[in-house]
């Protein structure tokens, strides 16, 4: 599996064509799923399966469409760039010959921290995913920041691209490009509310199996995606207006910090849920489940956000041309 | 509420960016903005009087005791970081008011402020906390926010400038998070501390010394020390001149501090010298480092472009302090540290209302400035001055340390070499001063900016700028706050054993 995953690497790095690179990006986000389900990491394989397998090829086809398909600039060897990252290689490999073994029982990181987790999560918490664990409860603030990155990436693009213009009913873009492919518009007419229901049972069920909001999020949004894909850029809008959806992002960041905010009002330290209720193991519930839904809302509108904005911008480059 | 400090400090700005988002009404979000950055410039005061007075101060996120969950860790040199950051960050935001009207539009204004204050959380989050992995979380926001304020320049190569950064930055996190995975897979820990006492056990190995050149590259990638500081000339000159003034007075200052902290409270002295010959790396770059900057300074026709150059110099002395690999120097890398961002958030102030008034940052645009805005040109003069070491200014006191430190290692020559970069500074600044002093004004202003564009800039602009400019008069010869903070903080990093 490994070797696939070098290859593929490999053939993107050669490849000229961007829209083969993005596929290839795309397969090499499904092999490093699969890698992490063989080592039983599947909590990270749901969301590299979700993100790099799903969203990611998305939104670079949506910045695709912007730039075109074939890279402009001129091919040259860069050796010194070559030798920089040969050495680099060798210095990772060097760094790892004297890691301790994979799986082995007696390296530090199965004999420290993660004991406690393993062993006490489920009575100090109460659910049974001890990765939700980790993620929502001990470690819930790197969660908040990773919210956070996702919003500000959005903001970045919003500011950058997006004019907040929608298309005009009845123009060119009304009807997309794709519109006149009649199976797979039917085909993807039944999938999508299926989709959007998948998205919802992995945002409530992220504690008992793996999932939890930023899978759901990118779910959802992939769902929405490929409405606007197959229905229209103008469609869509109509359907989630990006103005709803830059207050869905702001909100979702909220609802997450004002969790943290109330428990520390009620007398406990930023984001200790165990002091909403009276009850700490249900306020902890309740805690992880609020914030994984501030999580899914902001995932989930950020992403449309960023390809709204890029669809936006290739529809006014589009008129200007 | 003051047990909470630590955490408010970065949940306020986190929090009030999106909530700027919601209000949407440009001059009401402006106020807003204002309004949180002075709170965090609050607390960031009350936390350096409370650390002052009680000691380091350890937060528990979540209520978790430190290495199951993440802990937030101020101890003196944190506070002193984030005072620099939020004092910053708010003087710009009021200077903003009215001097982004020209260079951003409008309808856009809202969700600048949005990112600005992301990257102003982003800033203080790396420097609260005493977790290392929640370091590179927020790492990651204020970079992100960081590429996209760059991104807001009018000028299109903006947009390359920030590309370049975003392509060299991302590389700088990804060996950040290597090397954090490397010490992960020796320890089973990311708690600062935790990792500070584990890490002497696995100090032969060669996983060890792997992280940590990682790390140091990673960093250094971020802090622009020559030569891995090829994106920030381009970054700096062509950002909307406050980004650059907010950038160029916290962003690399924050990476310094990163590079401090990690050298000195994870790994320690001691594993960092042993491993490798870092103090002579160190010394040598930062020397190369002032001078190649300060020679290439010499010859930038683009002011903006100058001064960037400069902050890669400066830098450099900074990066010297910390080669040193004594008390000292450390202090004076300290001193410089909090000394430059006030002397270049002074000058890229002051720049900003040139371009307010200008519409460039072109040495020819300063030809008799002197006369046309002489508040504004008296700032960038006493801010030079600050740049070349002149008594009286607090350039000279970090310089004067940096030079004692090169004595008391016996490295006369080093010592020699800065007091010539400081001459080199004198060249570079002079250019300056000799356009706006003794060269007579263009005839002709740029079209549409005559009338009363022809005056000084507007108070909202000057006044953060002579608050900057006073403060570095007055701590270069009021030295108690600052040559007494650093120096029980490098005592501490480098006598307390850790």
């Amino acid at each position: 599996m490994l070797l696939l995953l070098a290859i593929t690497a490999l053939a993107i790095a050669w490849l000229r064509d961007l829209f083969a690179a993005v596929m290839l990006a795309g397969i090499y986000g499904l092999l490093s799923a699969s890698f992490f389900v063989s080592v039983d990491a599947v909590d990270v394989a749901f969301t590299e399966a979700a993100v790099g397998a799903g969203i990611f090829p998305l939104l670079m086809l949506a910045a695709l469409a912007l730039v075109g398909r074939n890279e402009q600039t001129a091919y040259r060897r860069p050796l010194i760039s070559l030798l920089l990252v040969s050495i680099t290689g060798a210095a990772l490999v060097l760094g790892t010959l004297d890691m301790p073994a994979f799986g082995s029982a007696d390296a530090p990181p199965h004999n420290h921290v993660a004991v406690r987790y393993i062993e006490e999560s489920p009575k100090e918490i109460g659910i049974p995913n001890m990765v939700t664990s980790v993620l929502a409860d001990y470690r819930s603030f790197d969660t908040l920041g990773e919210v956070v990155v996702v919003f500000t990436a959005a903001m970045g693009v919003l500011g950058l691209l997006f004019t907040g213009r929608a298309a005009s009913p009845g123009s060119a873009t009304e009807r997309a490009n794709m519109y006149d492919h009649r199976v797979l518009r039917v085909v993807s007419k039944m999938l999508i509310p299926l989709i959007l229901l998948f998205a919802l049972y992995v945002q409530f069920h992220g504690e008992y199996g793996p999932g939890g909001g930023f899978q759901a999020g990118v779910i959802f949004a992939a769902g929405i995606i490929l409405y606007a894909m197959l229905f229209g850029f103008g469609n869509a809008q109509r359907v989630v207006r990006p103005a709803l959806l830059q207050i869905l992002a702001a909100c979702g960041v909220l609802i997450y910090g004002s969790v943290g905010v109330v428990c520390l009002l009620s007398g406990g330290n930023f984001l200790d849920y165990s002091q909403l209720l009276p009850d700490p193991l249900v306020g902890r519930h309740v805690g992880i489940l609020v914030i994984e839904l501030g999580v899914g809302i902001t995932v989930a509108s950020a992403m449309i956000l960023i390809f709204y904005a890029f669809a936006s911008a290739t529809v006014n480059s589009e008129e200007v041309a | 509420m003051l047990s909470h400090l630590p955490i408010l400090q970065v949940v306020v700005p986190l929090l009030a960016a999106p909530a700027c988002l919601l209000l949407d009404r440009s001059r009401l979000v402006w106020i807003f903005t204002v309004l949180a950055c002075g709170l965090s410039l609050l607390i960031s005061m009350l936390l350096l009087y409370q650390v002052s007075q009680h000691g380091t101060l350890s937060y528990d996120l979540g209520g978790w005791d430190a290495p199951w969950g993440i802990e937030y860790r101020i101890d003196l040199l944190s506070a002193y970081v984030m005072l620099v950051v939020s004092g910053i960050a708010t003087l710009v935001i009021v200077a903003a008011g009215t001097g982004l009207e020209r260079e951003i539009p409008l309808e856009k204004q809202t969700v600048f402020y949005v990112t600005y204050l992301l990257c102003l959380a982003g800033l203080l989050g790396i420097v609260a906390t005493g977790d290392i992995f929640n370091v590179f979380v927020f790492l990651e926001i204020s970079s992100l926010a960081t590429y996209a304020l760059i991104a807001y320049g009018r000028d299109r190569r903006a947009l390359w400038a920030a590309y370049q950064y975003l392509i060299v930055g991302t590389i700088g996190a990804t060996f950040i998070l290597i090397g954090i995975g490397f010490l992960y897979s020796l320890t089973g820990t990311l708690n600062m501390q935790d990792l500070a006492a584990r890490i002497p056990d696995s100090a032969g190995s060669r996983t060890a010394s792997t992280a940590f050149v990682f790390i140091v590259v990673g960093v250094c990638l971020k802090l622009a020390l020559f030569p891995l500081h090829l994106w920030l000339p381009n970054a700096y000159a062509y950002a909307p001149s406050l980004v650059t003034a907010f950038l160029a007075a916290t962003a690399t200052k924050v990476a310094v501090y990163l590079l401090i902290r990690l050298h000195f409270s994870v790994f320690g002295e001691q594993f960092a010298s042993s491993s490798l010959p870092l103090h002579g790396i160190l010394l040598t770059l930062g020397l190369a480092g002032v001078f190649v900057a300060s020679l290439v300074a010499i010859f930038q026709p683009d002011i903006k472009r100058l001064f960037a150059y400069s902050s890669i110099a400066q830098i450099g002395y900074m990066i010297i302090g910390i080669g040193f690999g004594t008390a000292i120097g450390l202090q004076a890398t300290l001193l410089h540290l909090f000394n430059h961002a006030l002397m270049k958030g002074a000058l890229f102030l002051a720049l900003a209302a040139v371009v307010y008034r200008l519409g460039s940052a072109d040495i020819s645009a300063f030809r008799g400035l002197g006369r046309r805005m002489p508040w504004t040109m008296a700032a960038i003069v006493i801010g030079g001055l600050s740049l070349i070491g002149m008594p009286l200014t607090v350039g000279f006191v970090s310089k004067w340390y940096l030079i004692l430190a090169a004595i008391e290692a016996g490295m006369w020559p080093v010592a020699l070499l800065v007091v010539t970069g400081s001459i080199l500074a004198v060249v570079y600044v002079w250019r300056l001063v000799e356009a706006a002093y003794f060269q007579p004004p263009e005839n002709e202003l740029p079209e549409g900016l005559d009338g009363p564009d022809r005056r000084e800039a507007p108070l909202t602009l000057l006044v953060p700028t002579w608050l900057l400019v006073l403060v570095n008069i007055y701590l270069g010869i009021d030295t108690r706050l600052t040559v007494g903070t650093s120096g029980a903080v490098a005592s501490a990093l480098l006598g307390g054993g850790q």
